[in-house]
């Protein structure tokens, strides 16, 4: 298994760079040196002094991919792509375009983020594996009908739609909860129990579908008639059997995504005024911020890789048949 | 199990701090002398020498002191003293540096010599840069340290003339951005130079500290503690304007000193975020993803509420406070609000104290009566809600440019033909559609509340509009095609080719939000048979058609840097071209006679004379017609009855330390509007548990049908 996770790992390098390259190229087709300097300038009174000075301070003078004029090494070190990249492969992220230290940004907000996106990942899975058990069990009864109806129009509705919905009900015609904000510590509770439930609903719909496919998929085979005859109960043998025997597609699409949720959620965070990683990468596409955008996209691959790699030895935990090698 | 219950109880306890439940903010600051009020949009800058956005300015205005202000109730806008003990001295000189006559001739005058006078004993907001053993930290002793306030002492110390000087010195330094510096090196004696010499100093030890005091530079003297000159090249009397922005705030040496230490920048503690003033609020806390907080500057005692302002000012309660030392709010809590619909809803529900009005709340919070008078809705009276009006020192204009063949020049086909254009394009109704109400059609490009604005029949532009029963009326569409015809486009067919007339339009608007605006100037065109093509660009790609002078037509506006004339009517001098010569002028506009009585404007003083050259400049402008004169936005803002001295000020951002909360009132009404309703939970509670008892019986059923 480690040399397994070693190859893994060293597969990973080339993805990165492949990442980071193309990031890049994307980035610069779209918007030059000059461009970011004049976002970040402003409109009025830019001078073209001001523009090169600007990017002289943030190394946006140099050439984009290879320094011609610059001898040996140079010619691929002296250049944007190198000054900008070679960093973020030791975790060094370095400084956004409008001076702020990036690692500080991102550990400062990561927090904000997971307060939000791990309780509704956690709960939302007990909720949506439970009601896809519930589903599975009524299987072909109304009550299974009504579910999968029910899921049928949660999935139908926009998220944005939970997120006004749900702050006009819970928090202006019920004042239970305030609208937005955030404090840290106990504090963040009042704060963050709406965003998680609506987070939780928006995923009802398309979660429990899902599940509900998988063990149905699960409940006609062999061995769960075995149990059934061994004079287990319902209950027992969906919770005991199928759902354990069903955790291999359950993983592959939840385990991946663990990783991901230190990067937040865009409208949940930007409607609820949660100061959390979710909008960091669009305000800085918006922003035109290049060291921030690069970061926050090799961050995002990151740990995707690593969601994969957890994946894979999630695997052998719940199968003690698979192999890693 | 029962552990983990008990943690959530007391979780829940700890959240219901005994206040109101959707109370964002601690309970126990409930009748406090904080202001809550949100922002949109972090500030890029708050340095004062980088800093130059409207939203940058919310913040630094409170925190910095420059010499002058403008006075917060009178109008027109007033430059007074702020730092400055009085109104600074200004001598002219000629070039061999002899006196001149106040009345001198602008020609004759080579410099000019601001000396300023600044109150003494004035003194810093507590910093730890005041400090001296913080002035010289090894490397550990950051190790602990996130934020200013991890810093265990701070210091202050009095504001010297000195500091003012090494302010206007920073706006030279090559190692920031300073958007100022263009128009200041053309003005204050030496500072170009004094540029090329840092630059030098730069390059020469790029990651030494730029000590700016070993450098004189020659524009500006210090001439004892509390007093220092600024010589100016030639008249330009707008400079007084300048030295009421945080440009010439003062800046302690010791702070930048403190900030360039090892390890400061890698914490994000820089002057650039947490700035050093001696104005009346000092940053507290620094959270721009989630809320900045200015409290009370302990050793601002400098300034009292004005006595005076204007009529009514009495009767509307503004003056009730006169004498009252300043700040009269103890904190102002900023909170990130990037969306409208709960910005909105914490206004009503009095989280927070003033909110401006976004679209989709207009029709909630204002009616217009019969004869065009805004006033608050029923429900918005209900709460005592009361609303502010001000027409903002701002142009929203389309322009032609000049330089293109069809649309450009001072040909008279082409003149016709902008006329035209001019008169089909309905900005009445665009206000009226797009923008609520809240704007006034222009009809030059100077608002009202500038000098050189005209009310009345004497200000309306005659080539679009007609003056009938007291009130200026659009010339009608057949005038416009009338004109178009004498363009050589009779019908919308230009005679010479017999194709239809074809305009582009440049602009970053996209998306489904702009869909309605562009298809409704798409139909103003249809009116006269010009057919319009909209040319939908990113922004980088319309900043560089416009330098390059790549457009027919484009969306452009101006926001005043100082209420005077000159910086609207420059907007078109032909010397601020943007193509070629990389100006403000992007329409790219050019008339000798324009430019030349520009120039004889611009160094006056408001008077008869002055008016007389905007008159001719504006009916210039008018038959010309290079830009469609658009709208000037009005600004409507809502606060509750328990904000006080609220009175709009669109040139003084410096407004926060003016106004009062009434603390108890607000806690008492938000009380009354914010009850939790508890039902849905208790419905909520039974419904799940119904159900459980109900699932548990079926499967129970089940179990026995097995």
């Amino acid at each position: 298994m480690i040399a397994y996770l070693i190859r893994r790992v060293l597969y990973a390098l080339p993805i990165l760079i492949g990442v980071n390259l193309l990031t890049f190229a994307l980035f610069f087709v779209v918007n030059t040196p000059d461009d970011m300097a004049r976002m970040q300038l402003g409109i009025k009174r830019v001078t073209p002094e001001a523009i090169q000075n600007w990017k002289q301070q943030r190394g946006y003078d140099k050439p984009l991919m290879l320094n011609r004029a610059a001898g040996g090494t140079e010619k691929i070190t002296d250049t944007i792509f190198w000054q900008k990249s070679a960093g973020m492969f030791v975790l060094d992220f370095g400084y956004s375009d409008d001076g702020r230290n990036i690692s500080r940004e991102i550990t400062t907000r990561m927090g904000p983020s997971l307060a939000i996106a791990l309780p509704t990942f956690m709960v939302g899975l007990v909720v949506y594996v439970s009601f896809a058990l519930m589903m599975t069990l009524f299987r072909a009864t109304a009550l299974d009908f009504a579910g999968v109806a029910l899921c049928v129009l949660l999935m139908s509705i926009s998220g944005l739609f939970y997120i006004i919905g749900g702050q006009f009900l819970v928090s202006k015609l019920w004042h239970l909860v305030p609208i937005s904000g955030y404090a840290g510590g106990a504090d963040s509770f009042k704060f963050v129990v709406l965003p998680i439930m609506i987070g939780m609903a928006g995923g009802v719909g398309s979660s429990s579908r899902w599940y509900r496919t998988i063990f149905l998929d699960e409940i006609g085979k062999d061995y769960v008639r075995t149990a059934r005859a061994k004079g287990l109960s319902e209950l027992r043998v969906l919770f005991r059997h199928v759902l354990k025997n069903a955790m291999i597609p359950i993983l592959t699409g939840v385990v991946v995504v663990i990783p991901l949720l230190f990067l937040g959620s865009l409208l949940t965070e930007s409607f609820f005024g949660i100061p959390g990683l979710g909008s960091y990468t669009i305000d800085a596409i918006n922003a035109q911020d290049f060291s921030v955008v690069r970061a926050m996209v090799f961050l995002g691959s990151l740990l995707y890789i690593i969601g994969l790699i957890l994946t894979d030895i999630s695997y052998t935990v719940v199968d003690p048949r698979v192999r890693l090698s | 199990m029962k552990r983990y219950a008990c943690c959530l109880l007391l979780l829940l306890l700890a959240a219901c701090d005994g206040g109101l439940w959707n109370n964002p903010y601690p309970a126990s600051d409930a009748v406090k002398s904080i202001l809550y009020t949100a922002f949109t949009e972090r500030p890029k800058h708050l340095d004062p020498a980088q800093a130059y956005s409207e939203n940058e300015y919310e913040f630094l205005a409170q925190i910095y002191a420059p010499p002058l202000q403008y006075h917060y109730l009178k109008r027109p806008y007033e430059l007074v003293p702020l730092a400055a003990e009085q109104m600074p001295a200004v001598r002219f000189l000629d070039q061999h540096h002899y006196p001149l006559p106040d009345d001198a001739p602008a020609g004759r005058i080579a410099y000019s010599v601001y000396e300023i006078h600044i109150k003494p004993n004035m003194r810093y907001q507590p910093h730890p840069a005041f400090v001296p053993e913080n002035m010289h930290l090894a490397a550990g002793d950051l190790t602990p340290v996130y934020s200013l306030r991890d810093f265990s002492r701070t210091g202050t110390r009095v504001v010297t003339a000195a500091d003012y000087a090494y302010q206007i010195k920073r706006l030279a330094n090559p190692q920031l951005h300073q958007p100022i510096f263009g128009v200041m090196s053309e003005y204050i004696v030496g500072l170009k130079d004094y540029a090329a010499i840092l630059q030098q100093a730069v390059q020469k030890e790029p990651d030494a500290f730029l000590d700016l005091n070993s450098y004189p530079l020659s524009g500006v003297q210090v001439v004892d503690d509390t007093t220092y000159r600024i010589t100016i090249h030639g008249k330009y009397p707008q400079f007084a304007y300048w030295l009421a922005m945080p440009f010439f705030a003062p800046m302690p040496q010791e702070a930048e000193r403190f900030y360039a230490q090892a390890g400061m920048r890698e914490r994000n503690l820089t002057l650039d975020w947490w700035p050093v003033g001696s104005g009346p609020y000092y940053l507290s806390e620094n959270d721009p993803n989630l809320r900045m907080v200015l409290s009370r500057n302990p050793y601002y005692d400098s300034e009292t509420y004005p006595g005076e302002g204007e009529p009514g000012d009495g009767q509307a309660g503004l003056l009730a406070d006169a004498g009252r030392l300043l700040p009269l709010i103890d904190k102002v809590v900023f909170s990130l609000e990037k969306e409208t619909i709960p910005y909105w809803n914490k206004f009503l529900q009095g989280y927070y104290d003033s909110s401006g009005i976004s679209s989709d709340s207009f029709d909630q919070a204002v009616q217009v009566s019969v004869s065009g008078e805004a006033a608050v809705t029923d429900a918005m009276k209900a709460q005592g809600i009361t609303l502010s009006t001000s027409v903002a020192t701002s142009t929203m204009y389309t322009g032609f440019n000049w330089l293109d063949p069809v649309v450009g020049g001072n040909s008279d086909r082409a003149t016709r033909l902008r006329q035209a254009i001019a008169i089909a394009v309905d900005f009445e109704e665009f206000v009226s559609i797009f923008a609520n109400g809240r704007g006034i059609p222009a009809q030059s490009p100077i608002p009202p509340g500038i000098f050189g604005y005209r009310e009345g029949e004497a200000g309306i532009n005659h080539y679009v509009y007609d003056w009938e029963s007291g009130v200026p009326k659009r010339k009608s569409v057949e005038e416009a095609k009338r004109l178009l015809a004498e363009a050589g486009y009779p019908n919308g067919l230009d005679t010479q080719t017999g194709q239809p007339l074809v305009i582009n339009l440049d602009t970053t608007a996209t998306g489904v939000g702009s869909k309605s605006r562009l298809d409704w100037l798409r139909k103003q065109f249809d009116k006269i048979n010009v057919q319009l093509v909209l040319r939908s660009t990113d922004y980088n790609r319309f900043q560089d058609k416009i330098r390059k002078g790549d457009t027919q037509m484009f969306y452009w506006g101006w926001n005043a840097d100082y209420p005077d004339p000159e910086n609207f009517l420059f907007l078109l001098h032909g010397a601020q071209a943007k193509v070629g010569k990389g100006g403000e002028n992007a329409s790219n506009y050019n008339n000798p006679e324009y430019d030349r009585l520009f120039e004889e404007m611009k160094n006056m003083e408001n008077s008869p004379a002055r008016q007389a050259i905007i008159d001719r400049m504006l009916e210039i402008l008018r038959r010309d017609s290079p830009w469609l004169w658009g709208y000037h936005p009005k600004n409507y803002v809502l606060q509750h009855g328990w904000l006080h001295n609220v009175k709009s000020n669109i040139m003084a951002n410096n407004k926060l330390k003016y106004w009062r909360v009434d603390a108890g009132q607000r806690d008492a009404r938000r009380g009354e509007w914010n009850q939790p309703v508890r039902w849905p939970l208790w419905v909520s509670a039974a419904a799940l548990l119904l159900f459980g008892v109900w699932m548990r019986r079926i499967l129970r059923q089940r179990e026995d049908a097995r």
